[in-house]
């Protein structure tokens, strides 16, 4: 099965950068979150009611929709918020890329671990500007507010492709499909990394890193 | 088609289907409020909450847009629109965008009704709560009050999309198959908004005296007699088809089962009347617009009483200095949709605005008006100056000159500066005041601060400073120099021991 991956690509000032992040992550995740699912005998199951909250953007001219649980919200900002500081960081010319991956864990047997089988991708490119004054503050307010929107309708275009979703869980295997770790929302198991490029446009030690941990892990 | 289909599944999808579009009616139309939207997620399934998504049911919506479905559903050839347009307090209308329902003939047979097409849908209803905070039509929705409202109108059968303009743009929201059809989402929306900013400028050109009557009473009641026109397609049968399915008291709880490794199973929607009755026992309060159910009208943003914003926002409304007399009381009574961590929305206190200021294109502009009396000062930021000036006639502090003064720069602008205090204003040169500066009393000394201010205020400068003097002694200066480092290098030992001294 092969992993889908999708691209954005986004410009933003230095302040921006975390709502702009916050914005993508977020409705890709309200895609990607379902109710708890309460299993019952004769393996049938129900699930939880998804509620939604409007977000206002203090920098951009911009309003995204989140799912309704602070407990996500908590973890999406942290990771964010982490992006950002190693962005600022970096030393470099302020380009990174936030992933946002989906996974499925396989059970292994014993002596080997679980696989994580990544389903989609999204990997988020951000160029961070620097601006002179505040008319170009203004102007870049609303520019990446536009941009934003136009990502939301990327994002919502691949989603509704309906291709590959993992099935349905049973009870047993939830978690292997699931993040079943928040009391009121599902999302599918994902994780979030990043990479902060150089200026040589290449990530030199993430890529190692990688490769390694994923010659281990196998 | 049909017989592939079993009753059940049959029965379910219209059920599906039918709910789906009245939630889609719902989230279209409350993201057009005007207001942000914040439900609870519910880890326990409520049973009411279609496609297990918090989606709150205005009950004046939920009825117009059974109005406008009369018992039917979108089928193909036979599309649920909703249109969202904007009218201004006088009168101008304009559509901004059209949200379609459609279906076509493109079926998916294979496709599970009860499992993958609902969690489509679901899926779809997701993507429309994003894509409607995306159109242009959103922003403007957050911004209106007195100036222009949001309306919308539901219909069902052929999707008109001329009164967009030209230009107008479609965004897909999201396709779902089933074994009858193919649902789309879709919204056309109008980039021509020239017509509307071209009208906001016009109404920007006269004063505020000629439009007075726009702000004494409320600036929609002829809408009473507006009602948009729901389309109801000659000919068709109303709900014989459907009778089943026409009950406002449905629940839906879902269960689905699960079967590994595949999805072969069966899942039931049961229904079941719940005692209480309504579907908005869970939905404790609603929208109470009784009389003007296709108005969303909102408190404005900015309270009773709208304040200039600091910056001008575009597309919108152009400021109005507002009359204190328009009544406070006159806030449509509509409440909005709360929800449940609502905010109550109150009217803003700050109903105080000055009159002595009008429509502020800019800041600083001083723009002839009759209400400013201080701008006939020189004073710069005139407007700005209190309003309860006294006149130079009333104020005893202003004196003819008193004794001929060097005049300097520096006395003008002293002048100018304690005019606050004196109540002097210096429309000639200079006027010459009997400075009295603030809190200081004459009664014991014989000089006061007043005094010692003015005589020492022009000290004579300092010897060193003076350029004859100065350009001899900088000479000194440096031919001494050699034999001062001469004397300091000697004593080199005492200026250490003086530094650890003070280590």
């Amino acid at each position: 099965m092969n992993c889908r991956s999708e691209v954005l690509e986004v410009s933003v000032e230095g302040r921006q950068v975390e709502e702009a992040m916050l914005a993508v992550l977020h409705t890709i995740l309200l895609h990607r979150s379902t109710g708890k699912f309460h299993y019952k005998k004769e393996g049938t199951y129900s699930i939880g009611t998804v509620g939604t909250q409007d977000v206002d953007c203090d920098f951009i001219d911009f309003t995204f929709v989140r799912v309704s649980s602070d407990e996500l919200d908590r973890v999406i900002r942290k990771a964010v918020a982490e992006f950002k500081d190693a962005l600022g960081n970096s030393g470099s010319d302020g380009m990174g890329q936030i992933s946002l991956e989906f996974y499925q864990k396989k059970k292994s047997r014993w002596p080997f671990s679980d696989e994580c089988i990544p389903w989609e991708v999204w990997s988020i490119k951000v160029n961070v500007v620097n601006l002179a004054n505040e008319q170009e503050r203004q102007i870049c307010r609303e520019k990446v507010g536009e941009k934003l929107g136009e990502k939301v309708i990327n994002i919502v275009e691949v989603i509704n492709r309906h291709d590959y979703l993992p099935k349905m869980p049973t009870q047993s295997e939830v978690d292997n499909v699931f993040d079943t770790s928040l009391k009121d929302v599902q999302p599918y198991l994902y994780k979030i990394t990043y990479q902060i490029t150089d200026s040589l446009g290449t990530s030199v030690s993430t890529t190692m890193r990688r490769l390694i941990k994923d010659t281990l892990a196998l | 088609m049909d017989s592939d289909l079993s009753p059940q599944d049959k029965k379910d999808l219209d059920k599906f289907i039918k709910f789906f579009a009245l939630k889609t009616v719902q989230v279209i139309v409350q993201a057009r409020l005007g207001e942000k939207i914040n439900t609870c997620s519910s880890s326990s399934p409520t049973g009411s909450d279609w496609f297990n998504l918090a989606i709150k049911d205005i009950p004046e919506v939920t009825h117009e847009a059974k109005k406008a479905l009369a018992g039917q559903l979108p089928g193909i050839g036979r599309s649920m629109c909703v249109e969202i347009s904007l009218k201004t307090s006088e009168g101008d209308s304009m559509e901004l965008e059209t949200w379609c329902l459609e279906m076509n003939e493109k079926c998916d047979k294979d496709i599970k009704v009860s499992y993958t097409v609902y969690n489509r849908l679901s899926l779809l209803l997701k993507s429309l709560l994003a894509i409607t905070r995306v159109t242009p039509a959103y922003k403007l929705s957050r911004k209106q009050g007195h100036d222009y409202v949001i309306l919308y109108r539901i219909y069902f059968g052929d999707v008109q999309l001329t009164g967009l303009g030209e230009g107008f743009q479609t965004v897909r929201v999201g396709i779902v198959g089933t074994p009858i059809g193919t649902i789309t989402l879709s919204c056309a929306y109008r980039t021509n908004l020239a017509l509307m900013s071209s009208r906001q400028f016009e109404r920007t050109g006269p004063i505020m005296g000629i439009i007075i009557d726009h702000y004494v009473e409320r600036p929609f009641t002829n809408m009473a007699h507006m009602h948009p026109c729901s389309y109801r397609a000659p000919g068709e049968d109303e709900g014989g088809t459907y009778a089943g399915i026409e009950d406002s008291q449905e629940v839906c709880t879902t269960s689905f089962s699960t079967s590994p490794p595949s999805q072969l199973y069966s899942s039931r929607l049961s229904y079941q009347t719940p005692a209480l009755g309504t579907v908005d026992l869970c939905h404790p309060t609603a929208c109470t617009a009784a009389a003007h159910p296709h108005q969303m009208v909102v408190p404005g943003k900015e309270g009773g009483v709208p304040q200039v914003p600091a910056q001008p926002t575009h597309g919108t409304a152009a400021e109005h200095g507002r009359i204190p007399s328009c009544p406070t009381g006159q806030s449509p009574q509509l409440a909005p949709p709360t929800s449940c961590s609502s905010e109550v929305k109150t009217v803003s206190p700050s109903d105080a605005l000055e009159t002595t200021f009008t429509r502020k294109v800019g800041a600083f502009v001083n723009k002839a008006t009759t209400q400013v009396t201080t701008t006939s000062l020189d004073l710069p930021f005139a407007a700005f100056a209190p309003r309860a000036y006294d006149l130079q006639e009333n104020d005893p502090m202003v004196h003819p000159p008193p004794s001929p003064a060097p005049s300097s720069p520096l006395q003008g602008s002293l002048h100018s500066n304690t005019s606050s205090h004196s109540g002097g204003q210096p429309q000639d040169d200079f006027v010459m005041v009997d400075f009295k500066p603030a809190f200081s009393k004459d009664d014991l000394l014989p000089m006061d601060l007043g005094t010692f201010y003015k005589e020492f205020q022009n000290p004579p400068q300092l010897a060193s400073l003076s350029i004859d003097v100065s350009v001899q002694s900088m000479a000194e200066d440096l031919d001494s120099l050699p034999e001062k480092l001469a004397i300091y290098e000697k004593n080199i030992d005492e200026f250490d021991a003086f530094v650890d001294t003070l280590q």
